[in-house]
């Protein structure tokens, strides 16, 4: 496969404040997304996963390091004309109607004449804002203003695309809608490069994941091989049964109501569960076998630090 | 091709600027406001008329280049909207440029409407369309030029109010140059001479472009002074946007 994008030891810091005190935010960042994947770029607020983005795109200057894009410089105009970008909370020409900003926009591409409206057209049509074409952006809601910002992202047909918190401050039925095109970007065999501090979105759409910590990339790999796949734990939840037994095959974390919730923790003790509650009479309302998530792993990462 | 595309989006955003319109309305003011001066004064009202004229033109004109541009890189910058430009295959200089050139498009424009009603002012006394008036006009545009790049310069590195302040001084220390040539006459020499003499030198003569007192009086004008004007304007435009470039081309955006 091929590398789409490869960054190597990448250096940034901020001068901050009154005496230009130099702070470092990015500490050496290395990383490479191969063709046709939805790479994540995982890491708590302020791990500077938006500076490594802006590095990238050419919005700032790193001090040191090396960025490749489909092995070009990443400032080339080859590199540019094959990268689509939605910045995190996206915020554009609020005087513009949606298809007066997008026309503006392909314009920067020199797009011909019918190609450009063609591609307006089916671009509206793909992020569901065609009712909107002639609204004005600052009429626009939150979860519209991140689907036009997809759609600006998408206008060169881009081979490579970042994502900076496209889920950021959406609802879930909005949320759904932009994981939906990720994964129609993905299906037309687009690479996508996502940011975010959300461990669910990410492990339902990325296949590899690089963690980034304080400007340092802690873990880099695919997902099943950072999660393992064996189960931590078993929760059950039961009525109807006595407490006092229930204590000595794992922890009671008593519900409410009649209701337990029960952690257990070695698999022969869900089968004794079980069997217990038959014998009782009692009811299982659920049964919920619980692996190792990004989130514990992520936890667990950030915790050691 | 892109270069334009920027252009035009700017002057569509500063045509929509309010900004804009509360000074062409006191400029229009002005203009009619001379009408009543003249009529208070002893001597030839016309005169007066074409010559408060013109220097309103001149005045609104230069503060609509200030305000107007300084907000422009600043604004892109503050709401973000340049991530998304710089991101695309644009060279820096391409944007800056097309920044200048659409407001320099909205300056025209502004020009031509005060321009009409200065116009039709001095019609309605001498009952004829006085068309020399559009060669002082022309020259205010050059200046109108050179303070819009000097306006985009500071605004690539500071915020509007304090690239205002410096521009509104680039523009009066331009138009007393002559202040500073007798103050290099009367102060000893020394630091403050030399200060003195390099701000002379450095700061652009604003009066270059102002042919109003000539125009008015149908004074003879030599066309090696046209000439001189127009290239001093061209050659000092080019060299201001030349460092704003410079700067804006090594610019973090955070
Ligand atoms: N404009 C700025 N000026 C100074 N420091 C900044 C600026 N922007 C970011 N930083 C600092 O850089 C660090 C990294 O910020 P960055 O925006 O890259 O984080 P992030 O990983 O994108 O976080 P988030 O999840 O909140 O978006 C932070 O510690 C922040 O304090
Ligand atoms: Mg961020």
């Amino acid at each position: 496969m091929a590398t789409v994008l490869k960054i190597e030891n990448l250096h940034k810091s901020f001068k901050l404040g009154f005496l230009l005190k130099k702070k470092e935010i990015l500490r050496g960042i290395s990383l490479s997304v191969e063709q046709g994947e939805v790479f994540g770029y995982l890491g708590p607020n302020g791990a500077g996963k938006t500076t490594t983005i802006k590095c990238i795109l050419g919005l700032i200057f790193p001090e040191k390091g090396n960025i490749e894009i489909f092995g070009h410089p990443h400032l080339s105009s080859k590199a540019k004309e094959k990268t689509g970008f939605l910045p995190e909370n996206p915020y554009f020409y609020d005087h513009l109607t949606a298809s007066e900003f997008l026309d503006y926009y392909s314009q920067l591409f020199l797009m011909k004449k019918e190609a450009k409206e063609e591609k307006i057209k089916s671009l509206l049509r793909l992020v569901d804002l065609e009712d909107s074409a002639d609204l004005q952006l600052r009429k626009f809601s939150r979860g519209m203003l991140q689907r036009i910002g997809m759609a600006q992202a998408l206008l060169n047909d881009p081979s490579l695309v970042f994502l900076d918190e496209p889920l950021g401050g959406l609802d879930p039925l909005g949320r759904k809608e932009i994981r939906d095109i990720i994964t129609r970007l993905k299906d037309e065999g687009k690479t996508v490069f996502l940011s975010s501090h959300i461990l669910q979105d990410i492990e339902m759409i990325c296949n590899r994941v690089a963690i980034i910590v304080n400007g340092e990339i802690i873990n880099q790999g695919a997902l099943h091989d950072l999660i393992s796949e064996k189960i931590l734990f078993t929760e059950v939840i039961l009525s109807g049964v006595n407490e006092k037994e229930l204590k000595e095959l794992g922890e009671c974390l008593s519900g409410h109501g009649d209701r337990i919730l029960l952690k257990v923790f070695k698999e022969e003790n869900v089968e004794k569960v079980l069997q217990l509650a038959q014998s009782s009479k009692g009811k299982v309302h659920s049964l919920i076998p619980r692996t190792e998530t990004l989130e514990d792993l992520f936890v667990g990462i950030v915790k050691q630090r | 091709m892109k270069i334009k595309a920027i252009a035009f989006n700017t002057f569509r955003e500063a045509i929509r600027d309010r900004i804009l319109y509360l000074l062409l309305f006191f400029a229009a003011v002005c203009i009619i406001f001379s009408r009543l001066l003249a009529l208070l004064t002893v001597g030839d009202k016309v005169k007066i008329i074409k010559d408060v004229g013109l220097s309103s033109l001149s005045l609104f004109g230069a503060l609509m280049a200030i305000l107007i541009g300084t907000g422009l890189v600043f604004k892109e910058i503050d709401k973000k909207t340049i991530y998304t430009i710089i991101s695309k295959p644009i060279h820096r200089y391409q944007f800056l440029l097309g920044k200048f050139f659409g407001l320099v498009l909205t300056l025209f424009i502004m020009l031509l409407l005060m321009s009409f009603i200065f116009l039709a002012l001095v019609f309605f006394h001498t009952f004829t369309i006085e068309w020399e008036m559009l060669i002082a006009i022309l020259f205010i545009f050059f200046e109108l030029c050179l303070i819009t790049s000097v306006a985009l310069l500071f605004s690539c590195f500071s915020t509007p109010i304090l690239s205002s302040i410096f521009s509104l001084a680039f523009y009066l220390i331009g138009h007393t140059a002559w202040g500073i040539e007798t103050l290099i006459k009367k102060i000893p020499p020394g630091a403050g001479k030399t200060l003195a003499r390099f701000l002379y030198h450095f700061l652009p003569d604003l009066e270059n472009f102002n042919f109003k007192t000539e125009i008015v009086q149908h004074l003879d004008i030599p066309s090696e002074v046209y000439l001189y004007s127009i290239l001093y304007g061209i050659f000092y435009t080019l060299f201001v946007l030349i460092i704003a470039v410079l700067i804006f081309r090594k610019r973090d955006f955070i």
